[in-house]
């Protein structure tokens, strides 16, 4: 029988605030409220909430179901009609489920959307995705805002007043006509406040792994705490008593001196510190994050967690410049920067967090995170002489993940590692 | 008038010339020119032909170059022609181009943009943001100002500040370019046997690497030949093709589909070089807004435009009514997502519409199509064996 993981209480209180949405989402039409699906990079959670509409995340659900062992059937019932084999499993996953009924994974059944937000932020997928749920759901209303890519890492004005006039003359009528209710600035700004508190918080928390050892694991765990922020608490009171808990859970940790929780308890000893670029495999994810915790490495960076916004480098929601700064928040997700941003921004992952390796974990249907990344791992090798490792498996398919081979070239890269630092304390003796 | 043979064989050598040396001449005849090189799918070439440039289409290596570097950079699972324009740009065949721009497609070709930064090749990267929005005033805007970006660029190097007569110049050159492609079209329509589409191929591609002067002549005598009633009417089907707009299949793939049976009356091969539908204004006293206007009302359809108030596959139906077609090819690239993910939405609008396809994948370094040919040939043969068999009326 499978072992119980073993949870924090902050992961229990995630677990009710999803919950929570989930049952919400059950009774949308009970409750007379408007759905809309949206994305998790770029998410306008707080002006989704200003209209008091309830988001769904694709692929939030496309994820659960993976959790549970349901994407494979749903990703052959979107191969069954016509979905290549060689695409983001993510559309297949919903896509599929959506065939089969749109049971989300808690059980309830998902309601159709009133609005289809395109938050087109670093992932062309979403609009090929969007353009394929139009088609099936022909009565919704389609919104597309359009991100502007960080092609000079950097965001100019006319960047942002692009999407500003967006939100002004398309975003925001449009959520009015649908909802039948008036655009209230007021009560923007009071969520983008608790946007900005909740923003601090989760950055104090990613950058506790700067400690000996690290409390927490920043990728396999680190999923779970990016949680709330991105999939439609951020702007709530409710998101930032989550994340002042979770951060005093932390500083117990450190005070204590104890290494991350894992599904299998704490972990005793901590042999390699590692920053990880590329999402995590969903379908198998307690047995990947075995192999990390079984050889004793914790993650102490990763850009996956950055995907719903990078808050690292000091940008916040503010409150007095609102649709400004809804702009700027898009453009600053993580798979709208440059590659060069990229991999700076892992750099200094890998410097701060005093990393002793970096690896990629390349998605196959991925194509926003993993175009790129063997280049970007060749220049950060040679910039920070530091071991690099590749491994490769998919997102939500359960066909592209296989156990062996990624556990045989983890345990090379860890051998790695291993001699690195025999090598390294004969030259300091 | 050169012989149509003389003209196609000086095509085909030209457009596949990986070292670009036609250019890499006419940069060198006069100093201050400009050489931009540009990704698939469409780029508004008039920009650069005003300020004193020229745009050249880099469409990868196809099955004429070996990868070895570019093999490097990307994972098995993503298509080739991003490797392939590595390993020309790291062989140096692009040695003597100035710039380079990605327009926003995919993500491939997005973070493609990062790796030439990251190399540091060319003096300047660009990746062109469409935009998504089609309203003049927010959408038409970003473009405009997207173009200045470059057209800035292009004046740190040879300092020619674009006029409104220069551009209004190269907006009726390019006029001229399309409508004459537009004419090649429209008489292989009705009479597909006076010029195979591998020929048609090479003399459009032709035009992504010449000066649009000097395809323009070419144009001028292509039209002139194929006026006359030349060749000889074979028993095929009429098909298009749709979704090879960025990764080019090998001529030997583009020729093997024509052997086994089909005449392709419209394709999408070389959509960059037909996207502009019709004219684009060139009286205007603001032609980037007219180049603009352009894109934003008078596009072809593609997978890499938003199209959710134009759907795509009415527009795909309508071509196929237009052209008198028998049905549609979709041909993909491996592993490419825009053409990919818009199957389902084709093939499920053609099954209610009652058109008929098939569909294959291929990549631009295979040359191997044996299996495809058989595809190819019984899709044809079938339509002939149920030709009478009513086809839905597509409205237009």
């Amino acid at each position: 029988m499978a072992q119980e993981a073993q949870k924090e209480r902050s992961m229990i209180l995630q677990k009710e605030m999803i919950e929570g949405l989930f049952n919400d989402l059950g009774k949308a039409k009970e409750l007379g409220k408007k759905v809309c699906y949206t994305f998790i990079p770029g998410n306008l959670s707080e002006l989704i909430r200003t209209f008091d509409m309830l988001p769904v995340y694709p692929e939030i659900n496309a994820l659960q179901s993976a959790m549970r062992k349901k994407s494979a059937s749903y990703i052959k019932e979107a191969e069954r009609h016509a979905h290549s084999e060689d695409v983001c499993t993510y559309v297949k996953c919903d896509v599929g489920m959506m065939m089969k009924g749109n049971i989300g994974p808690t059980g309830e059944k998902i309601p159709e959307p009133d609005i289809l937000l395109l938050s087109y932020t670093g992932c062309f997928t979403f609009l090929k995705w969007f353009e394929t749920l139009k088609r099936e759901y022909p009565n919704a209303k389609v919104i597309m805002v359009h991100t502007p890519y960080q092609e000079n890492a950097t965001i100019t004005p006319e960047m942002t007043q692009y999407m500003v006039k967006q939100f002004k003359e398309e975003v925001i009528p449009q959520m009015e006509a649908v909802t039948g209710i008036k655009y209230d600035e007021g009560k923007l700004k009071k969520m983008l406040a608790l946007s900005k508190e909740s923003e601090d918080l989760i950055t104090k928390i990613f950058d506790t792994t700067k400690h000996k050892p690290s409390p927490i694991d920043a990728y396999f765990a680190g999923v779970y705490y990016i949680g709330p922020i991105n999939i439609g608490f951020r702007g709530t009171q409710e998101a930032v008593d989550y994340y002042k808990e979770l951060y005093n859970e932390i500083q117990e940790r450190i005070r204590l001196g104890l290494g991350p929780i894992t599904p299998e308890g704490e972990m005793k000893e901590e042999k390699y510190r590692l920053v990880v670029e590329g999402p995590p495999n969903w379908t198998s994810f307690r047995e990947f994050w075995k192999i990390f915790y079984d050889m004793g490495a914790v993650i102490v960076a990763s850009s996956y967690t950055k995907v719903g916004g990078v808050y690292d480098m000091g940008w916040r929601h503010d409150p007095t410049r609102p649709l400004e700064s809804l702009a700027e928040y898009c453009m600053n997700c993580y798979t709208n920067l440059s590659i060069p941003q990229r991999i700076d921004l892992l750099s200094n992952c890998i410097t701060e967090y005093a990393a002793d390796g970096y690896i990629t974990n390349s998605i196959k249907s991925c194509n926003s995170f993993s175009a790129g990344q063997l280049g970007m791992m060749r220049e950060i090798e040679d910039r920070l002489e530091v071991p690099v490792g590749f491994i490769e498996s998919d997102l939500v398919d359960p066909r592209y993940f296989s156990y062996s081979n990624i556990k045989n070239r983890l345990e090379s890269y860890f051998q790695m590692l291993e001699q690195r630092k025999i090598i390294q304390e004969k030259e300091v003796v | 008038m050169k012989p149509l043979e003389e003209i196609i064989k000086y095509c085909e050598q030209v457009s596949f010339d990986l070292n670009f040396t036609y250019s890499k001449k006419w940069k060198e005849e006069k100093e201050g020119r400009v050489i931009v090189g540009y990704m698939p799918i469409y780029f508004p070439r008039e920009i650069i032909h005003a300020a004193g440039g020229m745009a050249v289409g880099v469409f990868g290596g196809g099955d004429r170059k070996q990868i070895i570097k570019g093999d490097a950079y990307y994972q098995s699972y993503i298509c080739h022609i991003p490797r392939s324009i590595m390993e020309l740009a790291l062989d140096k065949h692009t040695a003597h181009f100035d710039g380079y721009i990605f327009p926003s497609i995919c993500d491939v070709i997005r973070n493609l943009s990062g790796i030439f930064k990251q190399q540091k090749i060319g003096k300047f990267v660009k990746y062109m943001d469409f935009p998504q929005n089609f309203l003049p005033e927010i959408g038409g805007v970003f473009y405009q100002q997207e173009m200045q970006h470059v057209l800035k660029y292009i004046k740190e190097i040879n300092g020619i500040e674009v006029t409104t007569e220069r551009l209004n110049h190269s907006i009726d050159l390019y006029n001229k370019n399309r409508r004459l492609i537009d004419f090649i079209y429209k008489v292989r329509q009705d009479f597909p046997w006076r010029l195979s589409i591998t020929d048609v191929y090479h003399i459009i591609r032709a035009g992504t690497v010449i000066t649009v002067e000097d395809h323009n002549e070419i144009l001028e005598q292509v039209c002139e030949h194929i006026k006359k009633d030349i060749g000889v009417p074979q028993d095929k089907i009429k098909i298009v093709i749709s979704g090879a707009f960025c990764e080019q299949p090998a001529i030997g793939l583009i020729r093997a589909i024509e052997e086994a049976g089909c005449y392709v009356v419209d394709d999408d091969y070389m959509l960059g070089s037909r996207m502009i539908i019709g004219d684009i204004e060139s009286k205007s006293k603001n032609p980037l807004e007219a180049i603009s206007n352009s894109y934003i009302k008078q596009s072809q359809y593609s997978s890499s435009i938003y199209d959710v108030n134009d759907p795509k596959e009415f527009r795909l139906a309508k071509i196929v009514k237009d052209r008198g077609a028998d049905g549609v090819i979709f041909a993909s690239a491996s592993f490419c997502d825009p053409s990919l993910l818009d199957a389902p939405i084709f093939q499920n609008a053609f099954n209610k519409l009652g058109i008929r396809y098939i569909a294959f994948q291929y990549s631009e370094n295979i040359n191997q199509f044996k299996v495809i040919k058989e595809q190819v040939g019984a899709f044809s043969d079938s339509i002939k064996l149920w030709e009478d068999e009513p086809v839905i009326e597509i409205q237009d």
